[in-house]
């Protein structure tokens, strides 16, 4: 299981678009992940504010919901998004990092189902939730 | 009555475009993913350039999923801002200055928003077009598509809700 906790890490380290994003992994494994986004200025959606787009928030939640299915016992090799649901609950506060946690809370031969959450410092009050289903691919 | 005589065409086209550029340009994020706006009248197309940080599986290689929703998603915002202001832009009484500065000038807020994976998108340049399904005083919905070489064949789908920005509450 080690290895492959290490494996999915180096997997989502070589996404060139997780680099550009500055997406850190925090934690993974057993069907669980967590990235961690500093607060970048290229990122942000309203100028007048300084709040990080919502779009860059759904680029997080969606590659940590796939190294959640990757890191899953049952799950053989890689993933790719079938659909993905986003709810945006309010503007993540500027200057601050965004966390997701993702967790893979059910599985088949073919399919996996996701949820994430989205915060900021104010970990009690979410920035952003998603729900998916992924693709279970074999090796 | 005389109608009066239609505007210069390049006036009609640089009123338009400057908007136009304002809206997009003003926004780091849709720099950041280099996305640009195609405009016929007042339809517009978004055009996701592409670029090797937006991959998101580099052994396919493939577009990053995220990338793909994010596209969706500033397509949508661009669409119903750009309608939403169009009589407002035509008419003079909002210009690319204001777009940039008026603090009053609010933009949609995405409430959710889905997006259905139809294939893989390519390493090359992408396209989408929303349609508002409705847009009311409070709420809109707008569906997105978005493909690649071939038209009929899309790569993404996407539909949202959106929170339209409130009049200033008079005194």
């Amino acid at each position: 299981m080690v290895d492959k906790t290490v494996l999915a890490r180096q997997f989502i380290e070589a996404i060139p678009h997780a680099k550009a994003l500055g997406l850190d992994l925090t934690h993974i494994g057993e069907g669980e992940a967590e990235i961690s986004m500093p607060y970048n200025e290229q990122l942000i959606g309203d100028p007048r504010t300084g709040v990080i787009h919502g779009g860059a928030v759904s680029a997080m939640l969606d590659t940590c919901c796939g190294a959640a299915v990757m890191s899953h016992p049952s799950a053989p090799g890689g993933t790719a998004t079938i659909d993905l649901r986003i709810d945006y609950m309010r503007a993540a506060t500027p200057g601050q990092s965004i966390r997701t946690r993702a967790t893979c809370y059910h599985i088949t031969r073919n399919v996996a189902f996701v949820r994430a959450t989205a915060t900021d410092d104010d970990s009690d009050r979410p920035v952003a939730t998603a729900s998916g289903a992924f693709t279970v691919e074999g090796r | 009555m005389a109608r009066p005589r239609p505007e210069p065409m390049q006036v009609v086209k640089q009123r338009r475009d400057a908007a136009l550029t304002a809206l997009v340009e003003g926004v780091p994020y849709i720099r950041f993913l280099n996305i640009t706006f195609d405009r016929r009248g007042d339809e517009l197309t978004g055009v996701l350039n592409f670029d090797e940080k937006l991959i998101g599986n580099p052994f396919l290689p493939a577009i990053h999923g995220g990338v793909t929703a994010a596209f969706l998603e500033v397509t949508a915002v661009i669409t119903l801002s750009w309608e939403h202001m169009f009589p407002r832009i035509e008419s003079g009484e909002i210009g690319a200055e204001d777009i940039l500065t008026d603090e009053n000038i609010r933009f949609p807020k995405t409430i959710d928003f889905t997006v259905d994976y139809l294939r893989s998108g390519l390493p090359r340049d992408a396209y989408a077009r929303a349609f508002i399904n409705r847009s009311g005083r409070r709420y809109a919905s707008v569906r997105v598509e978005a493909w690649q070489d071939n038209h009929a064949k899309l790569f993404a789908q996407g539909t949202g809700h959106f929170l339209m920005p409130q009049p200033p509450t008079k005194p």
